[in-house]
């Protein structure tokens, strides 16, 4: 009794917090336009009784996703956002690796203070900390004066407003999401495996990938995941750091918000970008669970 | 004490609680007040302000059509407070509760009764013009003495464009008020609704594209005053705004607005009480005190807008009320156009052709 109950929680969560709204949203992308409020119909009349239950089913259709095939926009979009994504979650991957791995084997009195460190920036708001970089990155800004005080460039240099700004942000504000896992893992790992590798003729390169990698593999899917699945959806970066021709999904989903007034299309819009991210991650979970059971 | 003291006691209090609780939700653009006038309204009236800020017509109107904003008073341009009506946003006015009204302006009046018939639903809070914000010395360095400012060539021609790029341009991201200037500029009616006309906007834009630095609404202001870029297509007390900070700052920078000669697309800002505002008497409170001559005049004076009050006028200081790129002479007049709201299968078209615009895709 008391365990179904402990199982209920977490279910009851994910039900009110994920299907409800997954569900509110996938009926919004099978409604039409309309100038009204809420911009779109059929809504719901319950006191219609069955009859209007029946006429609201009627009148759903597909054909906003029939619309989303008939433009290059979307899919372009979807593939720019793919891309920024999955480059920015490789960047972060590489930055954040050496990171977790020397606060992993700092002296252990040493290893909440560097935790504390990777968590402070959280205690300043998101918006603020993205301005901040509008501020270092601009052709007046610190870093341009920086290299022009050096005497490295002549010409201040375009950053801001492109896509480079868009990857910097990202990495920014994404990095703690990676570092945390991986450290999470490296910690847990027993030294004496390294020493034995040693033993066993491992040069010490070698045995960091032979060990250490494979490891601390869980934390390193779990930091790409934290940090790709939002970076994929992400708008406040790219419309504050990104210029007019950084293209992505959140941003043509705001365009089609707010700008057409379309929240069916709009919806179409989210639900397949939800598909792009589960599929994907239901596939990789069931392939770790094969593997599993073919260790086991 | 008794307890039927006790009792009243806690009655009194409850009344004191619900009359000193009495507050108004305001939802304005962004730039758009003298702050000043926020506490006079608080001190005058005992209502608990509650100011809020936006920088786009977008992002209102969508909470407007997804209700339940929990505003009291909303500022949407005219266009889209047209559609917003007809989507039954607002709550008709109760011109008894707005003994100032007799302080507004026929000319402002009778243009804002195309997007609200009988001006029902609103009231004028400013207007003004969409045109283009100079950084005079760097664009006269630039492109020479005789440098077309007050012309949309400085804009929409490549050659110009080409060479201000290396300073910055800025365009506002509003293609309700982009396209229709593109358009005029090429003699086409700037408010068309025909698909193939609108179409040619964006052979306007095609060749200037590369040379534009940022499509924004707000941040010019700053760009603009403290040097970053040299041109912005913007809203003229905006760029009136950005030319004070400018010498404020004493950094040099000299900024100039024009509405250009070529017409340039009036527009108006109107006050309106959200159909489900929890407290439109606090909201007709507010509206009034705003229509009162001294303090419209007084926000004027501070943003640099023109306004739809006749009355507040005489308060004016000659800066606003003699600088003809806020009250336009009557013959600038003449010269300034108006658009209507795009219906919604046009509205995708131009939002597509906005975006084709700003990311060439």
């Amino acid at each position: 009794m008391r365990k179904a109950f402990l199982i209920a929680v977490p279910y009851l969560w994910l039900l009110l917090l994920f299907l409800v709204p997954f569900l509110i949203v996938l009926k919004i992308s099978l409604s039409d336009i309309a100038l009204a409020i809420p911009p779109y119909t059929p809504t719901l009349d319950v006191s219609a009784g069955w009859q209007g239950i029946r006429e609201f089913f009627a009148a759903l259709d597909f054909e906003n996703y029939v619309f989303l095939t008939t433009d290059d926009l979307y899919w372009k979009a979807y593939l720019s956002s793919l891309q920024i994504a999955g480059v920015s979650t490789l960047i972060t991957l590489a930055v954040g690796y050496p990171i977790a791995y020397a606060m992993a084997r700092a002296a252990p009195e040493w290893r909440p203070t560097l935790l504390m460190l990777v968590i402070l920036p959280f205690w300043t708001s998101f918006l603020i900390r993205v301005y901040s970089w509008m501020g270092i990155l601009s052709s007046e800004g610190v870093l341009n004066q920086l290299l022009m005080g050096l005497g490295l460039i002549s010409e201040p240099l375009q950053i801001l407003s492109t896509n480079i700004a868009v990857y910097i942000g990202i990495v920014y504000t994404y990095l703690p999401f990676m570092i945390l896992p991986i450290y999470a893992a490296l910690e847990k790992m027993d030294e004496s495996l390294l020493e034995a590798a040693e033993d066993l003729g491992c040069s010490r390169l070698s045995a960091f990938w032979l060990v250490t990698v494979p490891l601390s593999k869980s934390g390193i899917i779990a930091g790409c995941f934290l940090v790709f699945i939002p970076a994929i959806g992400e708008f406040v970066i790219p419309s504050l750091l990104g210029g007019s021709n950084t293209l992505m999904i959140g941003k043509v989903l705001w365009e089609e918000f707010f700008s057409n007034r379309d929240w069916p299309v709009a919806s179409a819009v989210a639900i397949i970008l939800l598909l792009i991210l589960i599929v994907p991650i239901v596939l990789f979970q069931r392939n770790e669970q094969k593997a599993r059971e073919a260790e086991g | 004490m008794t307890s039927k003291t006790l009792g009243s006691v806690a009655v009194l209090a409850l009344i004191a609680g619900a009359a000193s609780a009495q507050e108004v939700r305001v939802y304005n653009w962004s730039d758009y007040i003298d702050e000043a006038l926020l506490t006079q309204f608080e001190e005058e009236t005992g209502i608990d302000l509650i100011y809020d800020v936006f920088d786009s017509n977008e992002v209102l109107e969508t909470k407007m059509l997804a209700g339940s904003s929990g505003y009291d008073v909303v500022v949407p341009t005219g266009t889209f407070l047209q559609r917003q009506i007809e989507a039954g946003a607002f709550r008709k006015l109760d011109k008894s509760q707005l003994p100032n009204l007799d302080n507004m302006w026929d000319v402002v009046s009778s243009r804002t009764a195309q997007y609200d018939p009988d001006n029902a639903y609103s009231i004028n809070y400013m207007w003004g013009t969409t045109g283009i914000g100079v950084n005079v010395g760097k664009v006269t360095e630039i492109l020479g003495e005789d440098a077309p400012i007050s012309s949309w060539d400085l804009v929409f021609d490549p050659a110009n464009m080409e060479k201000l790029a290396e300073c910055g341009v800025h365009f506002l991201d509003a293609p309700a008020e982009m396209i229709p200037a593109a358009l005029n500029y090429i003699g086409e009616d700037p408010d068309s609704h025909d698909p193939d006309v609108i179409a040619k906007a964006g052979e306007v834009f095609e060749p200037i594209r590369p040379y534009i630095q940022k499509f924004h609404s707000s941040e010019y202001i700053n760009a603009l005053a403290n040097g970053d870029i040299c041109v912005a297509v913007g809203w003229s007390g905006d760029i009136l705004q950005a030319r004070d900070r400018a010498a404020e700052a004493d950094n040099g920078v000299v900024i100039a607005y024009n509405a250009p000669d070529e017409g340039a697309q009036m527009w108006f800002d109107q006050m309106a009480i959200p159909v489900d505002a929890p407290n439109p008497e606090a909201a007709h409170t507010f509206l009034n005190f705003i229509m009162d001559a001294e303090n419209m005049a007084a926000a004027s004076n501070y943003v640099y807008y023109a306004n739809g009050n006749e009355a507040s006028q005489e308060f004016l200081v000659e800066d606003v009320i003699g600088d003809p790129a806020i009250y336009p002479t009557p013959a600038a007049l003449e010269n300034l156009f108006t658009t209507t709201p795009y219906p919604p299968r046009v509205q995708r078209t131009v939002t597509r052709l906005w975006t084709e615009i700003k990311s060439g895709v």
